[in-house]
């Protein structure tokens, strides 16, 4: 776990603030003659970058363009990238012709569950980690990080049998409870909590303020980033989620977008354009809360260096 | 611990023992913890130690599971699609790993150097990430389709005759090869690049009077730092690597034949394809066993590097 020590605040300071720090090669008279072999290089560069934005952003576009194409130009030989005639109305059939809303409305209220829960319960536990000494603590937090090493394909079939021994399979219940205790959640934001110093809850319990006093108005205002970025993430990782819905999830009224999806994919497949629609449909909101978050988004990554 | 020491005293100023100050601070401790503790015990904890016993029964759709010992084991030695299910893992492995390692750190050289476009490059990197599975492998299948697919256009003007991509036995592996390093790639570049930007600026400046060039400080200092994060990602990519599943469920489901089964997807395929909830456990405890070695390594290294 040795990245997950990285000082994030490198990043965040070059992420969020682009001008680059004044060296001693920027001062006029230190400058020398660029050489040919850094020309080179710069142009090299560029050249990597531009290949690998096309190799990453080129299926997007052809998503968002497939999406509006009649149905017979998306597999046209030889292929052009513009339909001859735009279909917007595919985005509003896309609402009758499936679920979608359903979908939506399902994903949007187990992403929020999960996330509330998760931010709610992992910055409690953290709190707890970090800033109260008791006998064990060290113990219960090495047992949080050994199962984070386990993959949750290798003990997904005993935690779907005991789930459906209480009978939660086919319940909004199972998939909450299946993404809001992750270890993830306690390791994030103990990582954050180590940062804030000892002396400003000692100081607090001092002055008399209970720990939950402490937590709710001390430690908590201070967490604001950390918060954002383990919501975030969540927040992705539950939109994005399809092993748990396709496994505890029967009935259509409870499917989430990314099984929905699936199914409309396979009872539609010949109609390409609707299923590059409902793609669009299933990304598009992800991508726009990511850009939104993104400064977040990227520091968590960067600080946990993990993923639920 | 400073238990006793005056700073932990309790709040209303009554002289407490040590003792009580840690019987409270354990109660309020265990009371921060217990919310997500319980749902840990009951969710993860509870189903990675019951899996050790289930991995040795006999546990069909209905009823208990029965112990059948070793049973499972000898059957999983001779499983031939076991075998190939783990083949083909260790072969995405192979060349996932490095082929996502040498594009991710490339990136983040690039996003650590002072070209321009950078911040909207690291975006652009990281969508795929963001991106449901679902929604990609559909995308992806698409351009990857055999006869009118964008890619064998592309490749057509080259070759008469490009491959058949997800209905060839040998091309379906390497294409959702290339889906995963596209997909992943963005997130270890992040990784990557908060390693990067450890680096003292200083180290490059001084090299750089003593006259060494880009590509010697390259590997003389970049990859020396690099050493512990890139330790860290390696292990990371490994253990992602071994329980891919959900890409090729939705991309393939293993096939043709089992040229794409990988182990977690055998498992999801015994389990609830097959209702055999005791053999389907033995599987994971394997996918679990390969896990494990790749986390004992990096325990082993980390506990030798401190020494």
């Amino acid at each position: 776990m040795t990245a997950a020590t990285v000082d994030f605040t490198a990043l965040a300071g070059k992420g969020a603030n682009p001008a680059n720090r004044p060296s001693t090669s920027d001062i006029p008279w230190n400058k020398q003659k660029t050489s040919p072999l850094k020309i080179v290089g710069t142009v090299i560069g560029y050249l990597g970058m531009l290949c690998l934005t096309i190799f990453m952003v080129l299926p997007f576009v052809w998503m968002f363009l497939a999406a509006v194409k009649p149905n017979n130009e998306v597999f046209m030989v030889p292929f052009k990238w513009l339909p001859s005639v735009w279909h917007w109305e595919n985005y509003i059939n896309i609402w009758t012709d499936s679920n979608m809303l359903t979908w939506l409305g399902n994903t949007v209220f187990f992403a929020f569950c999960v996330t509330f829960l998760q931010v709610f319960t992992g910055s409690f536990a953290a709190y707890g980690f970090s800033k109260i000494k008791f006998p064990g603590r060290n113990v219960l937090f090495l047992i949080y990080i050994a199962t984070m090493a386990v993959p949750w394909q290798a003990y997904m079939i005993p935690q779907y049998k005991i789930l459906s021994s209480i009978h939660l399979t086919d319940t909004r219940w199972s998939i909450i409870l299946l993404q809001a205790f992750g270890a993830f959640g306690v390791f994030m934001m103990k990582q954050f909590y180590d940062t804030i110093p000892e002396e400003l809850s000692e100081a607090a319990r001092l002055d008399g303020l209970s720990e939950w006093g402490i937590y709710r108005r001390i430690v908590l205002p201070l967490s604001g980033p950390s918060i954002a970025a383990l919501g975030i993430i969540t927040f992705t990782n539950t939109w994005n989620d399809y092993m748990g819905p396709l496994m505890y999830l029967r009935s259509p009224s409870l499917q989430t977008i990314q099984l929905g999806l699936k199914t409309f994919i396979s009872q539609n497949s010949a109609n390409y354009a609707m299923v590059m629609t409902g793609s669009v449909m299933s990304v598009l909101p992800i991508l726009i809360v990511f850009l939104i978050g993104q400064k977040q988004f990227v520091e968590g990554i960067a600080t946990s260096g993990m993923k639920g | 611990m400073s238990v006793s020491s005056p700073k932990t005293k309790a709040p209303k100023g009554g002289k407490l023992t040590a003792k009580a100050i840690t019987r409270r601070n354990t109660i309020h401790g265990l009371g921060f913890i217990a919310p997500n503790f319980i749902g840990f015990i009951f969710l993860i904890l509870v189903p990675v130690l019951v899996l050790f016993y289930i991995a040795n029964t006999k546990w069909s759709a209905f009823g208990d599971p029965k112990w059948t010992g070793l049973l499972n084991w000898r059957r999983l030695f001779k499983d031939d699609v076991f075998r190939a299910a783990f083949v083909n893992t260790i072969v995405y492995s192979v060349v996932h790993i490095p082929l996502t390692l040498a594009i991710a750190f490339a990136l983040a050289v690039l996003l650590n150097s002072k070209l321009k476009f950078r911040s909207f490059f690291r975006t652009v990197a990281f969508f795929p990430y963001v991106t449901s599975i679902v929604a990609a492998a559909q995308v992806w299948n698409m351009l990857f389709d055999a006869k009118s697919g964008v890619i064998n256009q592309f490749l057509g003007l080259f070759t008469d005759n490009p491959p058949a991509w997800l209905g060839s036995t040998t091309w379906a592996m390497p294409a959702v090869i290339i889906v995963a390093t596209w997909r992943e790639v963005g997130y270890y570049m992040i990784l990557l690049l908060a390693g990067l930007q450890t680096i003292p600026t200083e180290l490059y400046e001084a090299s750089s009077i003593d006259g060494a060039n880009g590509w010697k400080q390259f590997w003389k200092i970049t990859v020396p730092c690099m050493r512990p994060t890139l330790f860290f990602v390696l292990v990371t990519l490994t253990i992602g690597s071994f329980k891919i599943l959900d890409l090729t469920l939705v991309m393939t489901n293993g096939g043709p034949g089992t040229a794409t089964l990988v182990l977690a997807q055998y498992v999801y395929r015994v389990a609830f394809e097959r209702s055999d909830f005791g053999y389907a456990s033995t599987v994971s405890l394997t996918l679990f066993a390969l896990c494990m070695v790749v986390t004992l390594i990096q325990f082993w290294y980390n506990n030798r590097k401190e020494k």
